[in-house]
């Protein structure tokens, strides 16, 4: 069975560049995004971009392809189990697959991400528990997991304030004197957020290691992307001074090219850039949203077309890599997490009402502290009658 | 013991910080060269460089967001917002995202910030620099909120603000900076959220803190020769409230008056006032009352002196609470 990439092998693999450049026909991108791999998953040749890739073992790229597969397995199971009551509400990444694990599978484990809430993928590359990234939305915590264990935070729900806290952090870096790199991840929408241009001047002024990944899935709940800018996102970020990459988001190659081509920047103290992924919500903004009120039916299926699954299994097959095994092996994989998955979810327990009061203060507080003992004496007066 | 204004009085206590941890480093417009609009960090980017006293750009949620990140890689960063009215660009970073972080993450995350906001009035600036906006942010879960009324309190509680696990909005009374006092820079300060018994009388509780505080001493001082005794608290902390001290006052005395800058509806007065009802009914002489910001716009500086509680209006509310005739009785014919 394929494995993710570890620190160890990642870092002898990436390629020995130094001073990577983001090549010139970038700082315009007029001439369509960096595509490594057509949707019929023909390989396309690109000087400037095939050495980020070119390490990429049979192994590296089948894992790739089994966790694409598996998060969006994952992914369409609680969608399914929103639909059966036990989670209350989901929003699916469906379609950014490519995207997500392209750019967070060739992170390191000292790096640190700031996402949204639909980067199940990226989650699932940090290590994420399937289960844990279901919590919030079972309504049984606000996170699901221990920041610090798998360095991604908790997402954030307010839209833009993550890159803030990833452009934070990567000041932290710098300070520290360390190569490690801070990641944000957010959506076209947010890119109308004063906090993310906020983001970038910070990012900017004192040239720290964050990268700016920005899913443009083309809808921000109802609102298409036409809403919140009218030139493509790329071109905003050079007018910080931060270098763009446009690239082709259901292009697992491609992202994966941009992303080394960003950490490289970062890890050399170059400062930031920021990469937009052109992608496609295929989904719901929501399990609670309609598309059928906004969506147009064409241009889904112009997408559908562009599947970044399909495309990636329509060049492994080209390379002889997809046999009868390794399809067993994937599907078997794919089944079990979900079936563990589905254990777990449902299995996650309600808290205790007094939980309520914990963790608010990381030290003592008497008004909080007294608010918890009466509560505590009303509950137990209501169960047992007694105080 | 040295002699201090209160805003030396905070960049000693800025000073002490960031010699004690280097994990301390300060952000803010300005807060370099220039020293701050109020100088409180003047000489503090010769002493401790750039990198640890951050001119930041011009972005208060810029400079709060990024003070969270810089959390979450164990720095404990003290932002400067230039003004109490500046305050709210940085609201949601503030409410939504420094307050709740360590709650969300069960504990996990620690956002060791502090946020100081020079606030008030009376000042004769223009609009949007004399703004008391402390009660949203007493009203919100997961922040602490503190005022020192002294040089004293401003040197103790900017270094118990710095060190303390949670993130503290510390509101600076900035027509009290260049208030002078004895600071001993060595004694172990009062716990943060600790109020204080600053002068003490047996009639009536006034409750006060920040730039008020003074106000009420001087209102004290004027009711005694009318022979009323009136014992001020310093409340200290606006969030949590030390109501175990305020309670003690108000069954000696039997009567309370709150007071603050901020508007009267939904302020930090109304949350006193009915506590206070709850805790002391059978102890009470007298509603509690309560004088403060009228619910309108910081008017502009020629009304500000209407505005903002004064002697007069302060010794009204305690007439009101001991039975003498005041505003609201008219003068009553002998």
């Amino acid at each position: 069975m394929p494995t993710r990439l570890s620190e160890k092998t990642l870092s002898e693999k990436t390629p020995a560049k130094t001073g990577a450049e983001i090549p010139a026909n970038d700082s315009h991108h007029g001439d369509g995004p960096v595509q490594l791999l057509t949707p019929a998953g023909v390989r396309i040749e690109s000087p400037e971009y095939d050495s980020w890739v070119e390490d990429l073992s049979k192994d590296d790229l089948l894992g790739m392809y089994e966790d694409m597969v598996v998060v969006r397995r994952f992914d369409n199971e609680a969608t399914a189990l929103q639909r059966q009551g036990q989670l209350g509400l989901w929003p699916p990444s469906l379609g950014q697959e490519a995207a997500q694990i392209g750019s967070a599978r060739t992170l390191r484990k000292d790096d640190f991400v700031f996402t949204s809430y639909r980067e199940h993928g990226v989650a699932y590359e940090r290590g994420v528990r399937l289960e844990d990234m279901t919590k919030v939305w079972r309504g049984t915590a606000n996170s699901g997991w221990d920041p610090f264990t798998v360095g991604m935070a908790t997402p954030a729900v307010i839209i833009g304030a993550q890159t803030l806290h990833a452009t934070g952090y990567a000041m932290g870096i710098k300070r520290d004197g360390t190569d490690s790199v801070a990641v944000a991840y957010f959506g076209d929408g947010a890119t109308s957020q004063g906090d993310v241009n906020e983001a970038m001047v910070f990012a900017a002024s004192f040239k720290v290691p964050v990268i700016f990944f920005c899913q443009n899935n083309q809808w921000a709940i109802s609102e298409p992307v036409g809403v919140q800018t009218v030139r493509p996102i790329a071109d905003r970020a050079p007018g910080f001074n931060i270098p763009s990459i446009r690239v082709d988001g259901n292009d697992v190659l491609a992202v994966m090219a941009a992303m080394r081509v960003a950490l490289e920047r970062a890890r050399s103290g170059e400062g930031a850039t920021f990469i937009e992924a052109v992608t496609y919500r295929m989904g719901p903004h929501t399990t609670s949203d309609d598309p059928s009120r906004y969506e147009d039916l064409g241009e889904h299926e112009e997408w559908a077309a562009k599947d970044p699954i399909k495309r990636f299994e329509a060049y492994l097959e080209g390379l002889g890599l997809l046999t009868d095994k390794v399809r067993a092996s994937v599907k078997a994989a794919e089944d079990d997490a979900a079936k563990r998955f589905r254990a777990a979810c449902i299995a996650l327990q309600d808290p205790e009402p007094l939980t309520v009061f914990d963790h608010v203060y990381a030290e003592p507080n008497s008004g909080l502290e007294r608010q918890k003992r009466e509560f505590a004496a009303y509950l137990s007066y209501i169960e047992g009658g007694t105080r | 013991m040295t002699e201090l204004t209160l805003s030396k009085a905070i960049g000693a206590g800025l000073r002490r910080a960031l010699l004690d941890d280097d994990h301390v480093l300060l952000m803010g417009e300005d807060i370099g060269d220039l020293g701050g609009v109020f100088r409180v960090t003047d000489g503090l980017k010769h002493e401790f460089g750039a990198d640890r006293v951050v001119d930041s750009p011009l972005a208060e949620a810029g400079i709060v967001g990024t003070a969270i990140g810089l959390a979450f890689r164990g720095y404990r960063a003290v932002c400067e917002i230039q003004f109490d009215g500046f305050i709210y660009p940085a609201f949601d970073q503030i409410v939504a995202q420094v307050a709740k972080l360590h709650a969300r993450t069960a504990g996990t995350v620690t956002v060791p910030l502090t946020i100081r906001v020079p606030f008030g009035g009376a000042i004769g600036s223009v609009e949007h620099h004399s703004e008391s906006p402390e009660a949203y942010f007493a009203h919100t879960a997961g922040l602490r909120v503190v005022s020192p009324s002294n040089p004293q309190d401003a040197y103790d509680m900017i270094r118990r603000a710095i060190a303390s696990d949670d993130p503290v909005i510390y509101f600076e009374p900035k027509r009290r900076y260049w208030t002078k006092g004895e600071v001993d820079l060595e004694h172990e300060p009062l716990a943060l959220d600790k109020a204080r018994v600053a002068h003490e009388g047996t009639d009536v509780t006034l409750v006060a803190y920040g730039p008020l505080v003074a106000t009420a001493l001087d209102a004290a001082e004027a009711a005694a020769e009318e022979g009323v005794s009136i014992e001020v608290i310093d409340l200290r902390s606006l969030s949590p409230i030390d109501f175990d001290t305020l309670e003690d006052s108000v069954n000696k005395t039997g009567r309370v008056v709150i007071t603050h800058e901020a508007a009267q509806f939904a302020g930090l007065g109304a949350e006193i006032a009915a506590t206070i009802t709850d805790r002391c009914f059978y102890s009470l002489e007298a509603p509690p009352q309560r004088v403060a910001g009228f619910n309108t716009p910081y008017p502009p500086a020629k009304l500000e002196e209407h505005f903002v509680p004064d002697l007069d209006r302060i010794l009204d509310a305690v007439d009101r609470t001991v039975g003498r005739e005041n505003s609201l009785t008219g003068f009553v014919a002998r």
